[in-house]
């Protein structure tokens, strides 16, 4: 009998805890909280809710990709209400324990799966990429800018076709120096390579470069900031980081996607499907701040802000690499 | 193509610096598997030394200091390592995995603690970062311990420990206090290589930031067959080839653009072709391994 009370006495309490505070568990990618880019956005996101919202925040980051679905499935385990997971990688892990666990929420950034309980966030990375290529083309003297990729995957190669696409639309004679860090996650942390292939790219004559490397593009700002030329930052807004050798950074709004999902599931509007950010919505957009006020003149966002709307109107086509392939 | 060109002084800069950790790292391996411990742990003193010499050099504003500092760290935490394999005869093999893997757990343990992220540390600025002196250091540490090697009484010391320990053990010296100080050495000379990649080839530590370069420089170190001055050149060949990906990445050689991933297992190919010995008998210590 007593057993009996105290489990029952054990019951009402977890009952209680879990209708006080809705739990969310936050996986990250292996670049990590600190990589003032990808991550960082999802983190920022996801500690707002906690502030704004009182939810139960944990979060956790993938050391290697095999540990992802671990991490996921000890989320939902304890129970967690919703579990987001940061970065394509974390697709398979997602669809896998969401199948197993129908009454967890699960979303997921840059991966899309379908399923009851999911919901993917999407970004179109490459309408981004394409006002940043046209950005970098009007600050060339050169008339060459660059690209460096962290992972050499098709996320990572749209960023690349939609900047070209922008440096193409500003000037067809301009000329696009690619580089890619590596092939495998290690090219999210490799800052030391990131930097050797800027100043490779910066002794060939380039004069801007656009980075999406995660917590490598570091190793691109300290390679711009000695040889006093140009990057451009992405997913975060780095313009923070080196201030006068940062043109602008391709934002993707990882937080608001993370943000607004927590908001819904909390006012009891979640829904699976794909949620696709744009740049309509500002899920996709150029940072402007204090920091690159001197580099970007009003003229400049002016001619910008144009050629945004010509995207949104659909004037001007922005090439996807997703689309490209199936053909 | 003028991008391809070779023999330019960019170039070979760009060799210079990407060898120079492997440099460090490479004769460190050289000095405990000379004395007859396999180091399969570089990686992890690479890893102590680039995430000291970071933390120093934020928290003393000086990136001199950082690198000595992460001399002293490595060999602080090579005591640990000569604890297990030297005192309690544990498998150098397994000691070393162990030991890398520590080391990549220990540190986001105190990044959290110290400035509350989750393995990375502020960043230096520009002019605080060091620059080709760290390379020529490298390049006086390799004649250092040839010097040692070839000159010294230490230098046959070591030698004997890994090539005939009973016959260092007859003369009255201690095998093991032998073995104790290589690993000493070894620890803090392959932190200066994991300290050349935070303060040099980047601004800051970032969470795995060798990325296998420690197990390159053993790869290195075979290609020299265990001699300071050819595993210096085996050194330079990685690093040869990592500069050449790097500058042939998306460059038409004859109108056809070479495959980013081809070009990328160059040195791991060339790591295999060597491991598997076709560049002549490979020349271990004797007693490597063996206890």
């Amino acid at each position: 009998m007593l057993i009996k009370n105290i489990l029952i006495l054990f019951l009402v309490a977890c009952v209680g805890q879990s209708a006080e505070k809705l739990k969310i568990g936050l996986v990250l990618d292996k670049g990590g909280k600190e990589d003032k880019s990808f991550n960082s956005a999802a983190y920022q996101g996801a500690t707002l809710a906690e502030k704004e919202l009182g939810i139960e925040l944990k979060y956790v980051e993938a050391t290697d990709v095999n540990s992802i679905e671990n991490l996921h499935r000890q989320f939902a385990k304890k129970k967690f209400d919703l579990i987001i997971g940061i970065g394509f990688a974390q697709q398979e892990a997602v669809k896998k324990v969401a199948a197993q666990n129908p009454d967890v929420k699960f979303a997921i950034v840059d991966g899309e799966v379908s399923a009851a309980n999911v919901r993917s966030l999407l970004f179109e990375e490459h309408q981004g990429s394409f006002l940043a290529g046209y950005l970098a083309a009007m600050k060339s003297k050169t008339k060459k800018v660059g690209y460096i990729g962290g992972m050499d995957i098709p996320m990572i190669r749209r960023f690349a076709t939609g900047y070209s696409a922008g440096v193409k639309h500003f000037d067809k004679s301009f000329t696009i120096v690619e580089n890619y860090i590596g092939i495998t996650a290690d090219s999210w942390n490799n800052p030391a390579k990131a930097k050797e292939l800027a100043l490779n790219q910066y002794q060939q004559g380039v004069d801007v470069i656009f980075v999406a490397a995660g917590a490598s593009g570091s190793g691109v700002f300290d390679a711009a900031e000695e040889k006093k030329h140009l990057a451009i930052g992405v997913d975060s807004n780095q313009n923070w980081m080196k201030p006068g050798f940062i043109l602008t950074s391709m934002l993707k709004r990882v937080d608001t996607a993370v943000y607004t999902t927590i908001k819904d599931l909390q006012n009891g509007q979640f829904t699976s499907g794909v949620v696709r950010y744009g740049l309509k919505d500002k899920g996709v957009d150029l940072a402007m701040d204090k920091h690159n006020e001197k580099l970007v003149s009003a003229d400049d966002i002016k001619k910008l802000e144009k050629i945004k709307t010509d995207i949104i109107a659909q004037k001007i086509t922005v090439p996807d690499f997703y689309l490209q392939k199936k053909k | 193509m003028s991008e391809i060109d070779i023999l330019s002084l960019s170039f070979i800069l760009s060799v210079l610096r990407v060898s120079t950790p492997l440099i460090f790292a490479a004769q460190a391996g050289l000095l405990s598997e000379k004395s007859g411990v396999v180091q399969i742990a570089l990686e992890g003193f690479m890893l102590v030394g680039a995430f000291s010499a970071a933390v120093f050099a934020h928290y003393t504003k000086s990136s001199h200091l950082g690198f000595l500092m992460a001399f002293g760290c490595g060999a602080v935490f090579s005591l640990l390592f000569s604890l297990l394999v030297v005192r309690f005869k544990t498998d150098a093999i397994v000691a070393g995995t162990g030991f890398n893997f520590l080391m990549a757990g220990l540190i986001p343990f105190l990044t959290k603690f110290l400035f509350n992220s989750t393995g990375s540390t502020p960043s230096i600025p520009v002019e605080q970062r060091l620059s080709f002196e760290v390379t020529v250091f490298a390049i006086l540490v390799v004649f250092a311990i040839y010097a040692m090697m070839t000159k010294t009484r230490w230098g046959y010391w070591i030698q004997f420990a890994g090539e005939y320990p009973d016959g260092l053990t007859a003369c009255g010296v201690s095998v093991n206090k032998v073995r104790w100080v290589s690993i000493l050495l070894c620890g803090g000379i392959a932190a200066l290589g994991g300290a050349s990649l935070s303060l040099f080839l980047s601004s800051a530590y970032s969470p795995l930031m060798t990325g296998g370069r420690g197990f390159i420089a053993l790869s290195a170190l075979i290609l020299g067959k265990w001699k300071p001055v050819p595993t210096l050149i085996g050194c330079l060949v990685f690093g040869t080839f990592e500069a050449l990906q790097i500058r042939l990445q998306g460059v038409p050689i004859n109108g056809v653009v070479i495959p980013v991933q081809w070009i990328q297992i160059l040195p791991y190919v060339l790591t295999i072709i060597l491991l598997a010995g076709f560049f002549g008998r490979s020349q271990a210590p004797a007693y490597l391994g063996k206890r």
